[in-house]
């Protein structure tokens, strides 16, 4: 007798579907890695004696770790604010009518649709000496001499947090969109007020949402090599500048492929609390 | 025991709803229920039934009308502030929160401390049979399980009214009865004013002590399950409420007693005027439900030809169509020798009793 053919299930399809995307990663992400890995892996520039004095040179220098965790602490600043702000966006967008929800996700996206440099230079006319907002408190009397806003961490955060708005935003509203308004209007009926239903209800439904937008805001933030630069100017150095400058202006390849290695384990390291968090909710996942 | 503070009155005095996109949900409704008792809301999808209840638990503010709980006008209160108990359709448990904090949550708001609030939410399970589910999620839960965990929810916070949104419409068939009993039960034991809300006929007559029958956001009927399905006011609640036959014929005759009607199809028949007298020679619609049909051998009431029969179970129901072309079902009880019934064969039908049918002046 035979054996019977076996039945095809029919949620498995051959994995040779994803040959395509899988060459392209490991041809243009993975082979990189492993490149930038085999690099920082060379005690001197010309790449001719193994080690990892590299890593040793950055792990022993207060200057290098100053920058790591600058720019750490960056990404949490702008993480923070974009929540902060970008929560009251989404949960707004989610009670008003439809042509205030229009208008509300065009706002948010704009910044997406403009330049990042165009964006970064207006942030400088806002915040300059002579900026918008200096000109305006003066004019008020409010203050004598201008403040420095341009080149500081305050300047750097909040031009980072508005043009990574829509990361944190675009998620929150998805997330607040899928709470079932009985859960709200139950809260409600039991005694709760707003706030307790906010925190109690809403804020841990909605979590799913809040580690998405924050791993992206996050990750965004602390590799945006173009508004970190401008704003901040000479006087701040974050991870990417600090990168570019040892690879391209002093060709330390090995020392900025060390760089490169400990920044990626570093975000992943948060990414991971991140979704670790995430975990934690018992309601991750959904009803 | 300590529920039995609950069974508050609940007035619903002209309360008129227009949505803001000019919907007119609710229109005048007027209702008046005693503390304790169960009224259902009875009427078909759309009629503004759950507009109502969310009127009355306070989520929409009615454009016209009050609505008073106890001695209290509550209108100008919050949800929040009402103490009236909900049980949404889809449970609307919390999906985060073990089935012990989702019964606890109403006592948490009233600052209610953490121990007390876990002795009572084990209290309330054991009322509702589900004594070992305090630290589930609600997801690991059947649908019937997930229901009286809302129930329970509800009733922690001892609410004056407990409102209950189509609360067994997404339950099969054997459980929603069990829990029809379970909550009929809770409500006896409570002693809590409850409104039901549903569209099922049946689940209304049997479980409320009062139906409101609704229409098109008007009130059709306040009565008791007999009044609503023996003396129905109007044409709407005498077709929605059971099923029946509806008869065009003519006044011959009317007092406040009864009314003798000639039917189209043949005979005469006395009826019950559904609202005051009928003019003489008026054109009348007789209601007269299947089961109060029945097969005659002389020459008594109506002729007609039997289309089709269907065995129900209990019932056989006879289509018939009358000479003016009317359809009639005639439902039998089955028994012994049930006649069995060639489709084509001539049979001649009548009323059981005088007055089990009810005229309705006829609209044109
Ligand atoms: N938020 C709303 N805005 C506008 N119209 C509504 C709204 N909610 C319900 N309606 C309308 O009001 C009527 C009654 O609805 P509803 O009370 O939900 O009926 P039921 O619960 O009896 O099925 C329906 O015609 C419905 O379309
Ligand atoms: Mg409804």
């Amino acid at each position: 007798m035979g054996a019977a053919p076996a039945a095809r299930d029919v949620t498995s399809y051959g994995t040779g579907l994803a040959a395509p995307l899988a060459l392209f990663f490991l041809a243009f992400f993975v082979a990189p890695l492993l490149q930038l890995f085999w690099l920082s892996l060379h005690n001197d520039t010309a790449g001719l004696h193994w080690g990892i004095g590299q890593y040793l040179q950055f792990l022993t220098d207060p200057f290098s770790l100053s920058v790591l965790g600058s720019t750490l602490l960056l990404g949490a600043a702008v993480t923070a604010v974009c929540l902060l702000l970008g929560f009251p966006i989404a949960w707004l967008y989610q009670r008003v009518g439809p042509r205030l929800q229009t208008v509300i996700i065009l706002i948010v996206l704009l910044p997406l649709l403009t330049s990042v440099v165009v964006r970064t230079f207006a942030w400088i006319v806002i915040l300059g000496r002579q900026g918008i907002i200096n000109a305006t408190l003066q004019s008020l009397g409010m203050i004598d001499t201008p403040l420095r806003l341009l080149y500081t961490q305050f300047g750097v955060v909040i031009a980072l947090a508005q043009v990574q708005m829509p990361l944190m935003v675009l998620p929150l509203i998805t997330a607040l969109g899928r709470i079932d308004s009985n859960l709200e209007d139950a809260s409600c009926s039991l005694g709760a007020g707003s706030w307790r239903t906010l925190w109690r209800i809403v804020l841990p439904l909605s979590l799913p949402g809040i580690i998405a937008g924050c791993t992206l805001t996050y990750a965004a933030a602390i590799t945006a090599f173009i508004t970190q630069s401008l704003i901040g100017g000479g006087q701040m150095l974050f991870m990417p500048m600090y990168l570019y400058q040892q690879a391209s202006a002093l060709q330390n390849w090995p020392f900025a492929a060390a760089i490169s290695i400990i920044f990626l384990l570093a975000v992943l390291a948060v990414v991971s609390v991140f979704t670790a968090l995430g975990r934690l909710s018992r309601g991750y996942g959904g009803a | 025991m300590a529920d039995t503070q609950g069974g508050r009155s609940l007035v619903v005095d002209a309360v008129t709803h227009r949505f803001p996109n000019g919907a007119l949900a609710v229109e005048n409704i007027n209702l008046d229920v005693k503390g304790g008792e169960i009224i259902a809301l009875l009427g078909p999808s759309g009629c503004g039934k759950t507009t109502l209840l969310r009127i009355i638990a306070g989520f929409i503010a009615q454009t016209q009308g009050r609505i008073i709980i106890g001695d209290d006008i509550v209108d100008p209160l919050p949800p929040n502030r009402r103490a009236v108990g909900i049980v949404f359709q889809n449970y609307a448990l919390f999906p985060h929160l073990s089935i012990s904090e989702n019964v606890g949550y109403g006592l948490a708001a009233r600052g209610v401390d953490k121990a007390t609030r876990q002795r009572e939410a084990q209290r309330l399970l054991e009322l509702v049979q589900l004594p070992t589910m305090a630290d589930r999620l609600p997801r690991q839960l059947s649908g019937g399980q997930q229901q009286r965990v809302a129930l329970a929810r509800a009733l922690a916070i001892k609410p004056s009214i407990l409102l209950l949104d189509e609360p067994f419409a997404a339950l099969d068939k054997n459980l929603r009865l069990d829990m029809q009993i379970e909550v009929k039960r809770l409500q006896r034991v409570s002693g809590i004013t409850t409104l039901i809300v549903t569209h099922d006929q049946e689940e209304a007559l049997s479980m409320a002590d009062r139906v409101a029958v609704l229409s098109h956001g008007k009130l059709e009927q306040f009565g008791t399950p007999s009044d609503v399905y023996d003396r129905p006011q109007t044409l709407f609640v005498n077709t929605f409420v059971g099923s029946t036959n509806r008869m065009p014929g003519t006044v011959m005759s009317s007092d406040r007693t009864g009314a003798k009607v000639r039917l189209d199809a043949g005979s005469e028949i006395i009826a019950r005027p559904a609202t005051g007298s009928l003019t003489e020679g008026g054109r009348v619609t007789v209601c007269i439900r299947p089961e109060h049909l029945q097969f005659v051998n002389d020459d008594a009431g109506f002729a007609g030809v039997i289309g089709m029969s269907l065995p129900l179970g209990a019932t056989v129901v006879h289509e018939v169509t009358t000479a003016d072309g009317t359809g009639v079902k005639v439902s039998q009880a089955r028994f012994g020798e049930t006649r069995t019934l060639e489709s084509g064969a001539a049979v001649r039908l009548a009323p059981l009793a005088p007055a089990l049918a009810n005229a309705f002046p006829a609209t044109l």
